[in-house]
């Protein structure tokens, strides 16, 4: 491994007034235990926690006071001993601005420490499995120190081979400078944290990457890390957004990871820094996470420091602790100025995730001045490290068309607030495309609501489908065994010699008795699928026998008139279940006649050709006779259900609509009615359609 | 009372700091321009810019618009100062005057205002003028510098102009090169003005108000072609050096055709855009009916933006190499 790495660097990118110098004068100062600590039982990303104590009860440091719910999810553990007071909702530092779920826990002072740790300490961390480290990771409920709060244990079990951990110490965010100090005072922890991480994942190398405005932080690695070859400090030049996950990777590896995709695609995990000291306390010293360090920073508080503060104490502690506001604050951040998150009190506890607490005062901030319009300038464009179009983004966002900022990449979009910084017109850039994220979203959960109730309704429509079918088609076949006692009597007595020539008697029980099964089956089946279940018989041994296929036949027809009752009974439901039976419908009747056709030339018979015909017009007639009260009118593409030629034309308008509602330019097609009921419409019917085929498939298998 | 959501931090750009920093680079060349073709530039300046800006204010009043932030965001007097230093410095009062209106309601305010126009509007004034009012825009002054003093207003044709009809008349540009007209390096006069121009151009490029892709795909849209014909045949074609020095070119390329709002975006656009504007305006000198082109490059130009930035999107990151459909 050579010292001298090669940087690659990303594109776009500013260079800001980074002002971290305001609080790196003093060492970490360790701030005393609050009175009162708020516990939120979601710090990380994914499922919120599940409290495992109640109010009242008494804690010790250490002591887990909540359960992961679910994989995405790691517990919360009491900062300090005290008695919980309450476990409800409470305002907490979420972009939501919505209360959520906290436990509350009143310290005692005492501090007092578990007796015994939940886990054992482990002195020779290297002898650990990668199991045993997740394991610990998780129990320690560690949640990204970075800023997005992921559970840390799941990016310790990347599941495929890494070709290097990367430890984003870039920081590149104005006045934040916690991970900063953190490195040039405890980069041995660091370090050792790292050693772990790298057995956890399995990964041969580590780049800590770390922009170059802090020396003492690069020094103070640089030293920590001699120790270990596979460890290796890189320098990257400073400018933001490079601590962005994707930026940092770029940077030191020219590798790009792929859209929607993760660093792991490309054989990557990225740690924080705080997270690789969290890790390395929580399996040496098996300590939970319930203490960070925040930098307590900007021009409205009195002396600008970082703070090792327990998690859930109150940000106004800290900000007495040190020194108090100044002046005015303009507005409250979580996080820096680029990417953070405005408070509406300091009453917000610290929480996992919370890096930096930024009371700035108004002239440190932007005014709230109106936006002048877009002047295409394209500084946005230069400025964006995706190489995105921020401008065009903004105009399709604007005016709500959401498909075309997908078309644009809204979804790789970082929202490091680059384009906004540099817009001339002062446009609140990255306002207008979380807006259009979240139109998209929301649009995308009324969508599977709305499919969920469709597939309810059709589950319904189907269920009831099937009663009716059922009942029809007990009573078919009664008709039809009595059709085929009937049709039997008469071929013996009329064309024994042409069933012999054909090698099987008609006489014979058991060509008969499958005849009649197959028939049966084609009754049962729905109606489209008779049509199968119908060429199925007379292409098996029962080919040449006239009155099996006209049985056939005959119960085909059953089958059709099955169908057309269905149409009516359910006539009253909606447009496309009528649509759908009266594709049915026609599909069964095709089948009948196919059956019917392929009897005739077959059969040798004319006295069966003769029966069979003359059942089919007759089973026809019926069907036109009594055929059940009409549907709604035009409920089928506008036709009287009950014709069956009608029907047929509705299958076959139902078919086109399907055909066009599968174009792209579905809503091209002019003058006929709307275009979204067409294509609901079609799309019922195409699901109909299948469902009843795999219906068929079904009963012929079973 | 501070923004809700981030980016927080102060933002130093604005509009307004955009056009100051355009009008500043146009400073050189305004005093050498006067310098040496007399005060009527300074006239046509301050009657273009005041006329934009009272037209600008009326009709945003008319239609009910905040007058402040765009009365002062100063580009009714940037659209004003373009239009003014395309204008003969001898011309009528009423040019200037009937040219502002001309670019602030049919090149700007018919479109939505600022950052809603499909072309340039000081070029929309231009063209209206030079097609309605001919006589008038062509009859430029002869170099008067102001240290010869006063003199009667002599006019004369353009660079331009002069070496079309001469060649017209079958003469050599060798020929018309000795007759006087011409300077050290392009016409006398012309060029130092047209070094002007490049000197405020380069500022601009250092303030990062513009960027390269314009200017560089004018010159080289222009001068390629330029360079062709004339190692063809010298005695009919400028040289390269003659055209990069004559006319609108190099304020054409860094702050007519830079006028973002409807220039293409893209950097692989902006490029072709400004390529095709240099080209153009090469055919119209050579081959055209006109003695300059830019004006019509520029509005032929604006058509195309809107297809230029949809086909030169850049590759976006995490999207592999080749561009999406």
């Amino acid at each position: 491994m050579t010292l001298m790495t090669r940087l690659f660097g990303f594109r776009g990118g500013l260079h800001l007034d980074y002002r971290k110098e305001i609080s790196t004068g003093t060492p970490i100062r360790v701030a005393p235990v609050p009175p009162q600590l708020v516990l939120p039982l979601s710090q990380h990303a994914g499922a919120p926690a599940k409290p495992r104590v109640r109010v009242g009860e008494q804690v010790l440091r250490g002591q887990t006071l909540a359960d992961p719910e679910g994989f995405v999810s790691v517990p919360v553990h009491a900062p300090t001993s005290g008695t919980i007071v309450a476990i409800e909702p409470r305002p907490v530092p979420h972009a939501s601005g919505l209360p959520a779920l906290c436990i509350v826990l009143e310290a005692d002072g005492q501090d007092a420490a578990l007796p015994q740790t939940e886990w054992p300490a482990v002195e020779d961390v290297q002898s650990l499995e990668p199991q045993a480290i997740r394991d610990i990771v998780r129990r320690a409920g560690i949640a990204g120190l970075g800023g997005a709060g992921f559970p840390s244990f799941i990016k310790l079990g990347p599941g495929r081979p890494v070709e290097a951990l990367i430890i984003n110490g870039a920081e590149c965010e104005p006045y934040i400078s916690c991970d900063q100090m953190l490195m040039a005072e405890r980069a041995d922890e660091i370090v050792a944290g790292v050693q772990v991480i790298l057995r956890a994942i399995g990964a041969p190398r580590c780049l800590i990457g770390v922009e170059d405005n802090k020396p003492p932080a690069i020094a103070a690695l640089r030293r920590a890390a001699s120790v270990d070859a596979r460890i290796q400090v890189v320098v990257v030049p400073t400018r933001y957004p490079q601590g962005g996950e994707k930026q940092l990777i770029q940077a030191l590896t020219g590798k790009e990871v792929p859209s929607e995709g993760l660093p792991l695609d490309i054989g990557y995990v990225v740690h924080n820094p705080g997270t690789a000291r969290a890790v390395w306390r929580a399996v040496r010293y098996a300590e939970p996470l319930t203490a960070r360090v925040v930098t307590v920073t900007g021009g409205a508080v009195k002396a600008p420091q970082n703070v090792e503060a327990r998690i859930g104490t109150p940000m106004r502690f800290l900000i007495d602790f040190v020194g108090g506001y100044v002046g005015t604050p303009g507005r409250l951040l979580m996080g820096g100025p680029m990417m953070g998150l405005a408070l509406s009190t300091d009453e917000l506890p610290v929480i996992k995730s919370t890096n930096c607490i930024l009371a700035a005062t108004a002239e440190e901030l932007r005014p709230a001045d109106d936006a002048m319009p877009c002047i295409r300038c394209g500084a946005c464009q230069e400025a964006c490290p995706i190489n995105l179009m921020p401008q065009q983004l903004y105009w399709h966002a604007r005016g709500k068309e959401f498909d075309k900022t997908r078309e644009l990449n809204l979804f790789d979009c970082i929202e490091c607030g680059c384009c906004a910084q540099v817009c001339p017109s002062h446009i609140p850039l990255v306002q207008y495309y979380r807006y259009a994220k979240t139109e998209i979203w929301s649009a995308e959960r009324e969508k599977r609501k709305a499919d969920a109730a469709r597939e309810r309704h059709e589950a319904r429509q189907i269920r009831i489908e099937r009663e009716e079918r059922e009942k029809e088609a007990a009573r078919a076949r009664k008709k039809a065994e009595l059709a085929a006692r009937k049709a039997a009597t008469e071929a013996t007595a009329a064309s024994v010699p042409a069933a012999t020539s054909a090698g099987i008697s008609v006489d014979d029980p058991v060509a008969r008795a499958i005849a009649a099964a197959k028939a049966r089956r084609a009754v049962n089946a729905p109606a489209d699928a008779a049509a199968t279940s119908v060429k199925d018989a007379s292409g098996s041994g029962a080919d040449t026998d006239a009155v099996a296929k006209a049985i056939a036949a005959a119960q085909a027809k059953k089958a059709v008139k099955a169908a057309a009752a269905e149409t009516s009974g359910t006539g009253s439901a909606d447009k496309g279940d009528a649509v759908a039976l009266a594709i049915a419908a026609a599909k069964a009747k095709k089948a009948a006649k196919a059956a019917a056709d392929s009897a005739s030339p077959d059969a040798d018979d004319a006295v069966s050709l003769a029966i069979a015909a003359a059942k089919a017009k007759k089973h026809a007639q019926e069907q036109l006779t009594d055929a059940p009260s009409p549907a709604k009118p035009g409920a089928a593409a506008g036709g009287t259900d009950n014709d069956p030629v009608a029907r047929a034309i509705a299958a076959a308008k139902a078919k086109k609509l399907a055909r066009e509602a599968a174009a792209p330019t579905q809503g091209a097609t002019a003058g006929d009615d709307d275009p979204v009921a067409r294509a609901i419409a079609a799309a019922k019917a195409r699901k109909a359609a299948k469902d009843a085929a795999a219906t068929g498939d079904k009963d012929r298998d079973a | 009372m501070n923004r809700l959501s981030s980016p927080f931090l102060p933002v130093r750009n604005s509009v307004t700091a955009v056009m100051r920093d355009v009008l500043v680079a146009l400073i050189p060349g305004v005093l050498i321009y006067t310098a040496l073709f007399g005060f009527g530039v300074l006239q046509q300046l301050l009657l273009a810019m005041v006329s934009c800006w009272v037209i600008e204010a009326l009709v945003l009043y008319l239609r009910s618009k905040p007058l402040r932030p765009f009365l002062t965001d100063g580009s009714a007097l940037l659209t004003g100062a373009l239009l003014a230093l395309s204008l003969p410095p001898g011309a009528p009062w009423w040019i200037a005057v009937v040219g502002s209106a001309a670019a602030m309601l049919l090149g700007k305010h018919l479109y939505g205002g600022l950052g809603n126009n499909a072309f340039n509007p000081a070029m929309v004034g231009f063209v209206v003028l030079l097609i309605s009012f001919p006589v008038q825009m062509t009859a430029w002054p002869a170099m008067q510098p102001l240290w010869a003093g006063a003199a009667d207003a002599v006019s004369a044709a353009t660079p331009l102009d002069h070496v079309r009809t001469q060649l017209a008349l079958h003469r050599t540009l060798d020929e018309i090169g000795h007759d006087g007209s011409f300077g050290i390096l392009a016409g006398r006069g012309w060029e130092w003005v047209a070094l002007a121009w490049l000197a405020g151009g380069l500022f601009l490029l250092w303030r990062r108000q513009i960027r390269w892709q314009i200017p560089v795909g004018v010159l080289a849209g222009m001068l390629l072609p330029a360079l062709l014909f004339w190692a063809w045949d010298a005695d009919r074609y400028g040289s390269p050096l003659f055209h990069a020095l004559s006319g609108a070119t190099l304020l054409g390329a860094f702050f007519i055709a830079t006028d973002p709002v409807s220039a293409a975006t893209t950097p692989r656009g902006r490029l072709i855009y400004g390529l095709g504007i240099g080209l153009i305006t090469y055919i119209v000198r050579s081959w055209g009916g006109y003695p300059d082109g830019i004006a019509f490059a520029v509005l032929l130009m604006n058509l195309c933006a809107p297809t230029l930035d949809q086909y030169t999107r850049p590759r976006v990151y995490g999207h592999g190499r080749k561009p999406e459909a």
